[in-house]
């Protein structure tokens, strides 16, 4: 982690605004490969807009954003054609919803909503399909024997691992996550979060997750962006940031917290 | 059959021959289409848009391959039209006698001696040589509108090949059926890029497809898209390496000709639900009659002698 | 024995006489002639001309005639004919401010310049079945008082034309409307009927589809708009009907001239205010166009022109009514009917495939329902995974 590397994505100066208020102002920042990133802020922070700016699904208004793709190019990302920006986001990124319904088919089997990334990019063997749908289902602790269930048939939490399973079968090196936990039950969120911690760091991936529970970044980011009103106020290492915050919108939140 | 129909009398729901350009649509139409056939031509299985003109028969009963048919017929050319496999179903009645009336190019029933067959939902038995142009009719040229009706949609799945979608939809027949569930117009990839649609053949028809030495046109007026299969083009049913396609079989044999490799229709012969079997292709079956007749008739001689 | 199917060149043409005898019907009445359909059933003969895109009075009767009545299939023989037609181009944009209007109706004023002209209109007729009307009236000779009266009428309105500026430019005074004007360099409007329909579509493509939809359609797509359906609190601000000349520009001449007058209808509805940062709230626009006195498929039109707008004035797409390629791929009754009715072109060798399947897939499910019923238990897992 402390070694010179190249950045994975890089942000300088995005700003995405809506009528000239609100959204977010001046963004700067690098993600680096294997790293957890969160984005905390309050509803209204800007913190949503931020994400889908960064993966592409709203356009920013300004500044740069630049990608490592794994063929070793430094793409600019506000330049792609929308072929190579749909390439990118089946082969390299992944895209957690809040509402794991947003992000599954719901028409379709659990297996099939695993395997499609699969076999968007190629895969040609049914039984290998299956078999991988199994062993990912296995990984994200859902009873892969409900391989052939519609994802109707799941509780809210197993959706969101689902849809986590869906965004990873593909080998991603980033991952956007919005919320993942929100919505769900304090213990199902926690056994989630056990869970995403334990896969990014096996999976060496590198995510970028907007929340505005502190718990959340406390629990699996290495670095942690405080954002208010559009902006971002702070910025650091985890431990450094909730221990020791700097600003005053920071100190808040750290002491609103109710303890664990 | 294989005269031009001058002997049929007027009425006013024939195409009067008078007034009318040759083939019905007048040149620049026919250069319209013409320049979208080049385009499908150059682009195996892509979707070309064209400006599909009302004709006098309705849409979704084949205007498409009517318009493909105008805009390449010429005088010397021979047109074969079927329906369902047969010359004599009253659509392709209706159709071979637009054309007679509007060209007044020779017609035939003989797949062996027309330089042009439209069809509707099947493929000739006889194989086609690369003297001939097939010219399908197609009511629904997007393989993915049962999965994605929105044609902007599907517009940019096929620029990215991004065909996930139909995959996923074989998956889950595996799932529920045990197999594919598609029996006809069962998609293909064409010249290993294009998704397409080869119209409402029933699959048994798909491996004809496949490196045919004949030009293979399709049209669809309704939704206004020309495609095309140039000759000796690949043309791949999809499915999975370990659920290979496969094509339908038959227990039965054809009651008229004895035939077990051609498509049989299933017919209902009595109250009490009897069933016989017979070639769906009328030309192909009642070829095959004729020349067991000359075989019966030619050991009859042999053993008169 | 079983003999192939064959004689179909006789069926086909035997239905055609009976469909001639049936359409004639009973010889014993005078046969229906294209002037009266014309003259007597004129609003048929609007609905023809509209959706079979041609202005004709007399075709479109004829069409109907054809038809026996049946106004898609009248539009289809309209629409089908106008294909065979030459085309010289485009004339001038009908300039409905100079209309000679003949009816004349805003609700969202109670007076104003031009007044309220009711004209000829079913809206306060009782609907109550005039049995009088069964008798079999005879011309009356001569160039009918009819006639007369009618070319009087216009005569008139034509003298003495009180100025009738639309509703939507007399709000304008204030700024209140959003106003309709062509951006400089816009591109000419696209041809539907040179060009097939994609998507995005512009307002202008998308009217022009509207115009050329079928009236039921609209009705019931505008009326769910009123509904909830992407609720828009429509006022009809102004319809009128009348007659406007129609002109072109001739390259021998190198200007435009007049080549003749045609009748229309034009409604256009005021929406609630849409506004901006930028903007102020304003009302908004809907637009609907058609020929003869067509009122019902002009508000409906405008209707649905103005829920189609949703995506480009920013608000929220809720209802199908507002899904631009929905409306307008199912807009047109040529291809609905064409496409809805070929289904009883034969399907056998289609079904034959499906038939196998489901017979297959019956024996499958059949064969497993035995095993399961029996203790015998080797061959069990291996269905199962299957």
């Amino acid at each position: 982690m402390t070694a010179r590397m190249t950045p994975l994505l890089s942000a300088r100066a995005i700003t995405k605004q809506f009528g000239g208020r609100n959204g977010c102002r001046n963004v700067t920042f690098d993600l680096y490969p294997g790293e957890v990133l969160c984005i905390v802020g309050e509803s209204g922070s800007g913190k949503t807009t931020l994400l889908n700016t960064l993966a592409l699904r709203t356009e920013a208004d300004s500044g740069t954003l630049h990608y490592h793709a794994t063929h070793g190019d430094m793409l600019d990302l506000r330049a792609l054609s929308e072929p190579r920006r749909r390439l990118l986001m089946r082969t390299e990124w992944g895209f957690v919803q809040q509402n794991p319904r947003d992000g599954l088919r719901s028409g379709v089997s659990a297996g099939a909503n695993i395997g499609e990334p699969l076999m968007a990019v190629g895969a040609r063997h049914y039984g290998q399909i299956r078999h991988t749908a199994t062993q990912w289902m296995e990984r994200v602790e859902l009873d892969a024997t409900r391989i052939d269930e519609y994802p109707a048939a799941f509780s809210g939490g197993m959706q969101q691992r689902l849809q986590i399973a869906r965004n990873l079968v593909t080998g991603p090196r980033l991952v956007f996550m919005d919320e993942p936990t929100a919505g769900l039950d304090v213990s199902v969120q926690a056994r989630l979060l056990d869970l995403l911690r334990t896969l990014t760091s096996t999976l060496h991936l590198s995510v970028l997750i907007v929340t505005h529970d502190i718990g959340v970044a406390r629990l699996l980011a290495h670095r942690l962006m405080v954002m208010q009103g559009g902006e971002v106020v702070e910025a650091g290492l985890t431990d450094q940031v909730l221990d020791d915050p700097q600003h005053p919108y920071t100190q808040t939140l750290v002491s609103s917290v109710l303890p664990v | 059959m294989n005269a031009p129909e001058t002997q049929l009398a007027s009425a006013p729901y024939d195409s009067a021959a008078e007034g009318y350009n040759f083939a019905y649509l007048d040149e620049q139409t026919k250069r319209m289409i013409r320049r979208s056939l080049l385009k499908a031509v150059a682009v195996p299985g892509y979707q070309v848009p064209f400006a599909s003109r009302e004709m006098p028969l309705p849409f979704g009963w084949g205007t498409g391959g009517i318009q493909v048919t105008a805009a390449i017929i010429g005088r010397s050319d021979t047109l074969k039209v079927i329906d369902q496999g047969s010359d004599e179903t009253t659509n392709a009645v209706n159709i071979r006698r637009f054309f007679a009336r509007t060209t007044g190019v020779a017609t035939t029933r003989r797949t062996s001696e027309a330089t042009i067959v439209q069809t509707r939902h099947r493929i000739p038995e006889t194989p086609l040589t690369d003297k001939q142009i097939l010219v399908y009719q197609v009511p629904m040229p997007e393989p993915l509108f049962r999965l994605e009706p929105r044609v902007a949609e599907c517009k940019k799945l096929h620029a990215l090949a991004d065909y996930g979608l139909i995959s996923v939809k074989l998956y889950e027949d595996i799932v529920h059926h045990g197999s594919i569930a598609t029996t006809y117009d069962y998609p293909v990839i064409v010249n290993e890029r294009y998704l397409s649609s080869p119209s409402p053949i029933p699959k048994f028809d798909n491996p004809k497809m496949h490196m045919n030495p004949a030009l293979q046109l399709f049209g669809a007026g309704r939704e206004r898209r020309i495609h095309a299969i140039p000759p000796y083009t690949k043309v791949r049913s999809l499915d999975f390496d370990d659920h290979p396609f496969e094509i339908q079989r038959w227990e039965h044999a054809c009651a008229l000709c004895g035939s077990k490799e051609s498509f049989l229709d299933e017919m209902i012969v009595d109250d009490a639900g009897k069933r016989m079997f017979v070639c769906s292709d009328s030309d192909y079956c009642h070829d095959r009659r004729e020349q067991q007749a000359d075989q019966t008739g030619a050991i009859a001689e042999g053993e008169s002698a | 024995m079983y003999v192939a199917v064959k004689g179909g060149e006789r069926a086909i043409e035997a239905s055609w006489r009976l469909l001639d005898k049936s359409r004639r019907g009973d010889t014993r009445l005078a046969e229906l002639s294209v002037g009266q359909i014309r003259e007597q059933l004129r609003l048929s003969v609007a609905r023809v001309m509209t959706e079979g895109s041609v202005y004709d009075e007399d075709l479109a009767a004829l069409a109907i005639k054809q038809a026996a009545g049946d106004l898609v299939e009248a539009i289809f023989l309209l629409r089908a004919y106008r294909t065979t037609l030459p085309r010289f181009g485009y004339t001038q944009p009908l300039d409905s401010e100079t209309m000679v209007v003949e009816r004349r109706i805003s609700a969202t004023f109670k007076d104003l310049p031009g007044g309220q002209l009711l004209g000829a209109t079913y809206d306060y007729t009782q609907r109550l079945l005039d049995f009088k009307l069964m008798a079999d009236a005879q011309a009356n000779g001569d160039d009918s008082t009819n006639g007369q009266a009618a070319q009087q009428q216009r005569a008139a309105l034509q003298e003495t034309p009180e100025a009738m500026p639309r509703v939507v430019t007399l709000l304008n005074k204030e700024g209140l409307i959003e106003q309709e004007t062509p951006l400089s360099g816009a591109p000419e409007p696209g041809d539907l009927t040179r060009e097939p329909l994609s998507f995005p579509a512009s307002r202008a493509t998308r009217l022009q589809n509207l115009a050329r939809g079928d009236e039921g359609f609209l009705l019931a797509m505008g009326y769910a708009t009123q509904r909830g359906y992407a609720n828009s609190h429509p006022f009809a601000g102004e319809i009128r009907f009348g007659s406007v000349t129609v002109e072109m520009e001739l390259d021998e001449l190198g200007e435009a001239v007049e080549i003749g007058e045609i009748d229309i209808t034009e409604c256009q509805m005021i929406n609630q205010f849409a506004g901006s940062t930028e903007v102020p709230p304003t009302f908004t626009q809907g637009y609907g166009l058609a020929f003869g006195h067509s009122e019902r498929k002009a508000m409906a039109m405008a209707l649905v022109d103005r829920a189609l707008r949703a995506e480009e004035l920013g608000e929220t797409l809720a209802s199908p009514t507002q899904d631009i390629e929905f409306m307008l791929s199912h807009s047109d009754n040529v291809e609905a009917s064409g496409f809805v009715q070929h289904l009883k072109l034969p399907h056998y060798v289609d079904f034959q495939a499906e038939l196998e399947l489901v017979r297959r897939l019956r024996a499958q499910h059949a064969a497993q329902v035995e095993q399961t019923s029996q203790p015998d238990t080797g061959h069990d897992q291996e269905e199962q995974a299957a």
